[in-house]
């Protein structure tokens, strides 16, 4: 994120292919997220009670993840607390390590990519293996992550087949169409399922009061990797508790209908602790803080926290739909991301993402749980000023505007003078502007002028 | 409304020192509509520009600045959404995490009595034709703060269907131009892209005018178009709504 959103942007809109995969992908599901939820009489009011729900679970959080951490060991779970990323990645390749585990599988989890466990794995000789289709082709083309739930949405189907020809389908040569592209990653995963013991998850959610975690997703992979291994450790960032089983129906129809599009997502596992004779033997609960303490002292903007990544925020977002994900320098990307990766790593870290932004407020009009993130945005940008500083061209031309607008006299000698055309603020703005836009001819009289010559 | 409804007008900074022919128009439709409109000098910006910045400390006493001019009047008409969403809705909020109750109230307060000008037009005074004339084609731009911000709905084109002789086309596009205040800049280039497509979606319908409730965003599609020479120029909704037969 050292470069900065702006020159990143820059880079990525200069790549027709990505503007085009970008513009295909997000317009598409638009129109399926805008179909799916004006189905829904109760949609404001699902809305309301998610809003609701999070935020009550923000003001308890010690409280709902100690309830978490009883009821998930009450059914023979373990509970692993984890300060940071090291501390996480430190316990699960512990863990592997004292199962002689070479290899592990991943069921697609942001928040392993946010602690970079799989790096951590791999440091520690042991190889993850991504069974959600998008991450497998993230994983096999060495890219990362440019959309919360469709991670390699930069990607075209052709691109795709390449890839495969080159990898795990090397020597065959596929067809363009999803099914067949599919049915290779099929193939290759299927072995891995039956092979490999050892699986990590992300969670979409957890309920304190039964111990129970919920994952949900579209391909199988992730019913496959939370059932057949023998053992399975979950990473989950703090905030994803719910209180009560019954807020599961709350959260289970904002999702998919604000994810995919869907009315319900075709697979939906939920396991509380472990059962003799069915599924893994072993589980684990990671709970990671990782900053996320740090954000729920802001607050207004603790409100990030409440995030399901259903990721609806990027794809209406006029911004990231024309960039990617790539531009913002993490793996929470777009809107969310703008207002969450600042707070997580620290505001030095990502300065510019607050302004990542038009302020259109699509963002929060789509959100299913009404995170107000315009205006967190103008709340980080203002604590980016005061707590990291700004470059100081602009703080002058701020300085200089806020004197003359803050007095009659001056604003209007301003007027006269034609300061606010050629001052240093418009000095400061010309520039970027001229490049792609004309600049508006200065009127011969201000609108006052007008009115009091008119009398 | 007994006698002649009092607007004190707020025309904005930037409609004020670039764009005083919306400030104008705005007082032509107010009087022909029988207001007694009132400019209170005293006023110069609502802080937005700062505000949105970052620079809160300024934003706000910009905003408090405009709670004190504005304090008499009984009704406050701006012809611009965005100033009118962050004074409603952004500045208390920031407003209120800053500690500054008394600015919170007397912008709840100026918030009650402060109209976007469709919002005066068709809500306040209850009227939809004007006696507007404006016999050309004319696409609509639903801007973020009328559309998201403020939810002005319907009201900018119940106006504009009323006018003599439009022909109104709607722009099948609902993103951002791409304007966002200092985001025209500091993001010139995302800023740009986006206005590419908003030009493209402006210019399939046809129309010779485009116009919006906003002049910041009429200043970026204009000037893109304007650059293009696309043949397609924008005035603010009141320029319309002003002109006659």
């Amino acid at each position: 994120m050292k470069a900065g959103f702006e020159s990143a942007a820059r880079e990525a809109l200069g790549d027709s292919q990505l503007r085009r995969n970008m513009a295909r992908a997000t317009t598409t599901i638009r129109a399926r997220r805008a179909a799916a939820v004006a189905e829904v009489e109760d949609w404001e009011e699902l809305r309301e009670a998610g809003a609701a729900i999070k935020a009550a679970v923000m003001a308890s959080l010690p409280r709902q993840l100690e309830r978490l951490e009883r009821a998930v060991e009450e059914r023979g779970g373990r509970v692993h607390w984890a300060r940071d990323g090291a501390e996480a990645n430190a316990i699960v390749t512990d863990l592997a390590r004292a199962h002689g585990a070479g290899e592990v599988l991943k069921v697609k989890s942001i928040t392993t990519d946010e602690i970079e466990l799989n790096q951590a794995l791999a440091a520690a000789g042991i190889r993850a293996h991504e069974t959600d289709f998008a991450e497998l082709v993230n994983q096999l083309a060495g890219d990362w992550s440019s959309h919360i739930l469709v991670p390699a949405i930069h990607r075209n189907r052709s691109e795709i087949r390449l890839l495969f020809e080159d990898t795990i389908a090397a020597g065959r040569r596929l067809d363009e169409d999803p099914v067949a592209l599919a049915a290779a990653a099929r193939g290759h995963l299927r072995e891995l399922f039956l092979r490999v013991p050892f699986a990590v998850s992300g969670a979409n959610f957890a309920v304190a009061e039964t111990g129970s975690v919920a994952v949900v997703e579209s391909e199988g992979n992730g019913r496959m990797c939370t059932t057949l291994p023998e053992v399975l450790v979950t990473v989950m960032g703090i905030e994803k508790v719910l209180p009560e089983w019954r807020d599961l129906e709350v959260f289970l129809q904002l999702l998919p209908r604000s994810a995919t599009g869907e009315r319900m997502n075709p697979y939906t596992s939920i396991w509380s602790g472990v059962h003799a004779g069915d599924g893994p033997r072993e589980f684990h609960l990671v709970l990671l803080d990782n900053g996320r303490t740090d954000v729920l002292a802001d607050e207004l903007g603790r409100a990030a926290l409440h995030c399901i990544r259903c990721s609806a925020c990027l794809n209406v977002c006029p911004v990231y739909s024309r960039v990617g994900g790539h531009a913002y320098g993490s793996v929470y990307p777009g809107p969310i991301g703008a207002v969450l990766t600042p707070q997580l790593r620290g505001l030095p870290q990502a300065p510019t993402l607050p302004w990542a932004s038009s302020l259109c407020g699509a963002c929060l009009e789509a959100c299913p749980v009404k995170i107000d993130i315009p205006t967190m945005l103008v709340h980080l940008r203002g604590r980016v000023r005061r707590e990291v500083g700004a470059p100081r061209g602009e703080r002058a031309a701020l300085a200089a505007a806020f004197r003359v607008l803050s007095d009659r006299g001056r604003y209007e000698r301003a007027q006269r003078l034609r300061r606010l055309g050629r001052g240093a603020l418009a000095q400061l703005l010309a520039a970027p502007w001229s490049r792609s836009r004309e600049l508006p001819e200065p009127p011969p009289q201000t609108f006052r002028e007008w009115w009091d010559e008119r009398g | 409304m007994s006698g002649e409804p009092r607007a004190a007008l707020l025309v904005t900074c930037f409609n004020d020192t670039l764009f005083p022919d919306v400030g104008r128009a705005t007082v032509t439709v107010l009087e022909r509509l029988g207001c007694e409109v009132a400019f209170p000098a005293a006023q110069t910006c609502c802080g937005q520009m700062h505000g949105n910045s970052g620079a809160h400390e300024e934003g706000l006493a910009l905003a408090a600045r405009a709670v004190r001019v504005f304090a008499e009047e009984p009704a406050v008409v701006c012809p611009s959404a965005s100033c009118v969403g962050w004074l409603r809705e952004t500045a208390p909020r920031l407003a209120a995490e800053a500690g500054e109750d008394d600015l919170v109230a007397g912008l709840e307060q100026l918030g009650g009595r402060l109209f976007e000008l469709t919002e005066f037009l068709c809500d306040h005074l209850g009227v939809e034709d004007v006696g507007a004339f404006f016999p050309h084609r004319v696409a609509y731009h639903p801007t973020c703060h009328s559309l998201r911000g403020l939810k002005l709905g319907e009201r900018p084109l119940r106006l504009l269907r009323a006018v003599g002789g439009l022909d109104l086309a709607e722009v099948d596009d609902e993103d951002c131009c791409g304007f966002g205040g200092t985001f025209a800049v500091k993001n010139a280039d995302v800023s740009t892209a986006m206005l590419a497509d908003k030009m493209a979606a402006v210019r399939a319908t046809g129309a010779e005018v485009c116009t919006a409730v906003d002049s910041s965003c009429l200043m970026q599609i204009g000037g893109g178009l304007g650059r293009a020479r696309a043949g397609v120029r924008t005035m603010h909704l009141a320029e319309i709504l002003a002109c006659e037969r």
